[in-house]
């Protein structure tokens, strides 16, 4: 059984890798090798048995009757499930707003009544000795249902509409701020658009699954998740069991994109099954039940607001979000708030609003508030640019605001406007088509966008434990997840400095709830925390390595002073005497010695407007006569903070750039207005940028380190790349053409009726 | 995936008799299309007949100097042949304009032409759909059909036929050999292998049960210029929302001979007669070509999402026909 995962650098990595180095991933051997072991492929004691859920095809209503005799007769079929002899479970219970950690922790029944709530939510789990059987199984359940009307239309003319308590992450509902109509009409400059964006699905590469195991009370679960901690309290709640009789074991995560944040149907039914029949039990979800079962971000109308003087100095800026949310949970995607620190203007206001559909919940989908929101706040701006005749850059220089216009504290950094010159330079701006529709080659429209970034910046509370033993190796180890955005290598980067030894003398252990807690990855707090929480580790150790050598009566450094400690090259020195950690540690502690550390927010938390930023800019060819666009190149330029690891750093942003381009031009999941159910639910009809999609890509720096969020100076970016990205995608577009989609994705059938037919 | 039995085929008459011999039994060439179908259940053979070995790989010249392509020749490999680059380039185009690389290397000349439709309610065992369950109704009418046809569709049935190689093989005069159970081989217009959905979309083409594709025949290429034009939403792995396959001889300024097929846009690869009558004889110029798109189109009905693609198609049309003819 696996349930060790560790990972180590090879001996023959850089051995000077330190904070800020393009590090390879010391992963990476794993997981080119196939010895990297995911979820679904965990070897462990007895042979599991294979699940496999059949889902409702109704949206809304009761299951009648279930025949599942059929079923149970079939080949290898062992159990079959369904809500009449599925183990109790407690109550899903009243609606819980994204806002409350209970939406983390919360029950999950599946399987607990007749009603049905989503189309495809799990009716039944059928067990086979194979999945094939399993699923085979499956169809052969024969199922009545009493389907009610339901309510799938997410921009409804007569949609009931009403006001969230709070937004996802916990932000207020609305802001208000001067007087915003009254500066808006009397503005001499008006921009007022609104914005479709449509349902969106995460479709990481490796789908939802999970293997539980029970003895006697106790459950192991092997599952993909990008916070270990959820899972377990979730599974406690669900299951009626102790947390710390679950343990969760994740060590290799295939993306998540926030749609591994809780716990999903899956693991529920894998555990429920293993624990009727006391046997292993490994289910997954199919890529197609991933639509309905595993998250997607909201459908929204968005409308911007924009009063400005004739200079282009920003009087009042409005936006209001209408989302979909499900009627049986909240999710309420903060799509207004970074309008709230984006740009100055006195006026402003901000709104948040919902209507319910009966589908499964919204989740938090790379960059909730930012993705979507940016996409109308920033073409907005754009609109507003060509209509005074400005620079796009040049106005949102001129809008750049001296404090968090909103909660009026000063940035902890801010280098948007660095971002925005390097970028012109770097891509060559100034040589943008300045008439929209104006620039031809062969039969491209050719046009340039760009874009400002902007994504907040987190602490998620948490620990680490870092360990040396008598040969000088270094254990590093957290519930931390690496999710493929290279946590591993950060962590064993950060402890390799701080301890002063090798990058190949660093082991990290991820991914097991049996390890120090983490917030684990979500938020782009990931690495800024659980580096935290390491880095404080090795200072604490490094405290109790020193105070050991100077004291202890077999330390040949016995007497020199242990303030003076100073770690490096595997050795520790204490005033003039070295010696090497490895001899040290044999004689001074050959069991080794541990400290842990954690991370926890601290004051400037509040008194200061933590984000980091950045500058899109995209060049698109635009096909004359069939609207067809596609990316020539793209140029991202962050601000974030130290970078710790400019290579895995640049290829999560390269991905979140990839993600906006995918928002601007094509990703939809459309949702049946008869059927409620998602239609095009596979990856041949759910469109992701492939790679003749993205043929230039390009990421810079802004050199900046922020002492304010945490003792790294660095900031979260795993989602910033998509902040914004998918509207400078659209200004291009815009900037080919002359057409203005407001509706997402800017597919071909949207741009060429204003193309003439050349 | 329901349970089958799967045998392997030894020969060609083998392979069809015993297809011919299960009323459930089905060709499996290269699977890319028939396993993903059979594993939500939409196709449910009991048995499969495993055509993939027998010996259809090659690709021979013809006394007439057309082509012979063995049904299991791969995609790549047809797009590769040097023959077909210099002598067929639409067909070269249309192949690696379709699926990927690697579904390329898989997918067979036969298995290709009878790839099924990707209407995403017939690939959805819980919606209504006539294909596939016949009389239950069809629920891209008035559903998600952006997708869908504007050409040859009914009452019943709106769905595309999605491949590309076949539009090509349509615009040159292709002919589709078989092989019945009892033996016999018969040719077929590549135009009358798949059929209008009428009241029946159930019925896809005009094959006997357990009738199998034994190779596809070129004639000799066509005069003129050839090219294989695909719309689509993203820069390739997407099917076609409208594609052209045309080939046009221009003689001082006049269209002597031209060949059009659409695909994307029916529920077979779409030759049009209208089109082709509209150009024959006409001066090479603008005014020709919109008369064509015109005229290919003049029977277009597009209800709800997919209603765009008429004019996508005429512009398409145009603007090939145009790139054809650069020089007039
Ligand atoms: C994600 C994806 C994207 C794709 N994109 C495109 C695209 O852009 N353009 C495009 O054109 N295609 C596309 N395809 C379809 C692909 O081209 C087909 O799946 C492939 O050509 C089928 O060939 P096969 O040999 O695998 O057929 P199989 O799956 O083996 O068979 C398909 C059907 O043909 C029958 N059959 C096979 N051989 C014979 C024979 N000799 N005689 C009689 N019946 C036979 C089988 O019984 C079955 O019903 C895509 C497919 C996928 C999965
Ligand atoms: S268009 Fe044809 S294939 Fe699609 S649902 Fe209607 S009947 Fe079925």
């Amino acid at each position: 059984m696996t349930s060790d995962p560790i990972v180590q650098a090879t001996a023959g990595a850089a051995p000077g890798a330190r904070i800020g180095q393009p590090v390879d991933r010391i992963d990476g051997i794993l997981k080119v090798t196939g010895r990297a072991t995911y979820g679904y492929e965990h070897r462990i004691g007895r042979a599991p048995a294979h699940g496999c859920i059949l889902g409702a095809s109704i949206a809304r209503g009761r299951i009648l009757e279930i025949d599942v005799r059929e079923a149970e007769r079939a080949p290898g079929v062992i159990l079959v499930m369904t809500h009449r002899n599925a183990p109790d479970q407690p109550e899903f219970g009243a609606a819980v707003t994204a806002t409350v950690p209970e939406v983390f922790t919360r029950a999950r029944p599946v399987l607990a009544s007749e009603r049905v709530r989503y189309h495809d939510e799990p009716v039944a789990l059928v067990v086979a000795e194979s999945f094939e059987e399993a699923r085979h199984a499956a169809r052969l359940i024969r199922l009545r249902y009493e389907t009610e009307p339901g309510a799938f239309d997410p921009v409804a003319p007569d949609a009931e509409i009403y006001r969230p308590g709070r937004t996802n992450a916990g932000f207020p509902t609305d802001s208000e701020h001067g007087d915003f109509e009254g500066a808006f009409s009397v503005a001499p400059v008006q921009i007022d658009a609104s914005y479709r964006t449509p349902f969106e699905s995460h479709n990481p590469m490796e789908p939802h699954a999970a293997i539980a195991e029970w003895e006697g009370d106790r459950l192991t679960v092997h599952t993909a998740t990008q916070t270990v901690a959820n899972i377990q309290a979730g599974l406690a709640s669900t299951l009626r069991v102790p947390p710390e009789n679950i343990r969760i074991v994740s060590p290799f995560i295939g993306g998540g994109f926030g749609a591994k944040l809780i716990l999903h149907p899956e693991t529920i039914c894998a555990a429920l099954a293993a624990r009727v029949l006391n046997r292993p039990v490994k289910v997954a979800l199919t890529r197609q039940q991933m639509f309905a079962n595993a998250g997607h971000r909201p459908a929204m109308r968005q409308r911007v607001r924009l009063g400005a003087d004739r200079d282009g100095r920003l009087t009042a800026i409005g936006h209001e979000v209408l989302a979909s949310t499900a009627r049986f949970e909240e999710f309420a995607e903060q799509s207004a708030v970074p309008t709230r620190a984006l740009y100055a203007a006195p006026n402003r206001r901000t709104t948040h609003r919902l209507i319910r559909l009966d589908t499964n919940r919204g989740e938090w989908m790379r960059a909730p508030g930012e993705a979507s929101g940016l996409l109308a706040l920033e073409c907005a701006i754009d609109e507003l640019a060509e209509r005074l005749g400005l620079d796009p850059i040049a106005l949102r220089i001129r809008n750049e605001p001296e404090r968090d216009p909103e909660l009026g504290v000063p940035f902890s950094s801010r280098n948007l406007v660095a971002c925005m010159r390097v970028g012109a330079e770097r891509f060559g701006w100034r040589d943008r088509p300045l008439r929209p529709g104006s620039r031809r080659e062969g039969r491209w429209l050719i046009g340039y966008g760009m874009a400002a970034a902007i994504r907040g910046n987190y602490l998620g509370p948490g620990s680490a434990r870092v360990a040396i033993d008598a040969a000088g190796q270094v254990t590093v180890q957290a519930d931390m997840t690496d999710i493929g955005t290279g946590t591993y290598t950060i962590l064993a980067q950060v402890a390799a400095e701080r301890l002063g030894v090798p990058l190949d003398a660093i082991r990290v252990m991820l991914g097991d709830s049996r390890l120090p807690r983490t917030a684990g990855s979500g938020g782009s707090w990931g690495a800024t925390s659980s580096a935290t929480a390491v880095h404080n580790a090795c200072l604490a150790l490094r405290q109790r390595i020193a105070t050991a050598a100077a004291s202890h009566a077999a330390s040949p450094l016995r007497g020199s002073n242990a303030i003076e400690a100073h770690f490096a090259d595997g050795a520790l020195r204490l005033g003039a005497r070295s010696e090497s950690l490895e001899r040290l540690l044999a004689r001074i502690a050959p069991e080794g010695l541990a400290a842990e550390g954690s991370a926890v927010r601290g004051e400037t938390y509040r008194t200061y407007s933590q984000h980091a930023f950045g500058a899109h800019f995209a060049e698109v060819a635009v096909d004359i006569d069939s609207g067809e666009a596609r990316l020539r190149r793209m140029l991202g330029v962050f601000a974030a903070g130290r970078i710790l690891n400019p290579k895995t750093a640049r290829s999560q942003l390269i991905g979140g750039m990839v993600w906006g381009v995918g928002a601007a031009l094509m990703e939809e999941t459309v949702l049946d207005r008869r059927h409620g159910h998602f239609v095009n639910h596979d990856l041949a009809e759910y469109h992701v940028p492939v790679h003749a999609d993205i043929p230039d890509v390009d990421v810079m720096f802004v050199p900046e380190e922020d002492d304010k969020g945490n003792p790294l100076g660095a900031k979260g970016i795993g989602e910033l790349g998509n902040c914004g990205a998918g509207a400078a995608v659209a200004n291009a577009v815009y900037n080919a053409t002359g057409v203005r989609v407001r509706d997402f994705p800017i597919t071909l059938d949207k741009i060429f009726p204003g193309l003439a037919a050349g | 995936m329901r349970p089958f039995t799967y045998e392997r085929a030894t020969g060609l008459r083998e392979a069809a008799a015993a297809v011919a011999a299960r009323p459930d039994a089905k060709f499996i060439a290269g699977g890319t299309n028939l396993l993903d179908l059979m594993k939500l259940e939409i196709e449910r053979p009991t048995h499969l007949v495993d055509i993939s070995r027998l010996p259809l790989r090659r690709i021979e010249e013809t006394s007439d100097g057309g082509l012979h392509i063995g049904a299991q020749v791969p995609n790549s490999d047809l797009a590769a042949d040097a023959r077909v680059r210099t002598r067929y380039p639409l067909l070269s185009q249309a192949l690696l304009s379709g699926a990927s690389a690697q579904l390329r290397n898989k997918a067979s000349t036969a298995g290709n032409l009878l790839q099924r439709t990707r209407c995403p309610y017939f690939q959805d065992a819980g919606m209504p759909c006539n294909k596939r369950v016949p009389g239950s109704g069809c629920a891209a009418r008035g559903g998600y059909n952006r997708a869908h046809a504007i050409l040859g569709a009914s009452e019943a049935c709106i769905a595309v036929h999605p491949s590309d190689m076949a539009v090509a093989m349509t615009a040159l005069d292709a002919r589709v050999e078989t092989i019945l159970p009892d033996g016999r081989a018969r040719t077929l217009p590549i135009g009358e292998l798949h059929r209008l959905p009428g009241d029946t979309p159930h019925l896809e083409n005009n094959l006997a049960a357990g009738e199998m594709i034994t190779a596809v025949t070129l004639p000799p290429p066509p005069p003129g210029r050839q090219l294989y034009r695909k719309i689509r939403d993203r820069a390739s792995y997407a099917f076609a929302l409208v594609s052209v396959a045309a080939v046009v001889e221009v003689a001082s300024g006049r269209i002597r001979n031209a060949r059009i097929a659409m695909g994307g846009v029916a529920p077979k690869p779409w030759r049009s007669a209208e089109a082709e009558g509209a150009l024959a004889d006409r001066a090479a110029g603008d005014r020709s070509y919109a008369a064509a798109a015109d005229a290919a189109l003049s029977d277009a009905r597009g209800d709800g999402h997919v209603a765009f693609k008429i004019e996508l198609a005429k512009r398409a049309l145009r603007r090939s026909l145009a790139d054809l003819t650069p020089d007039r």
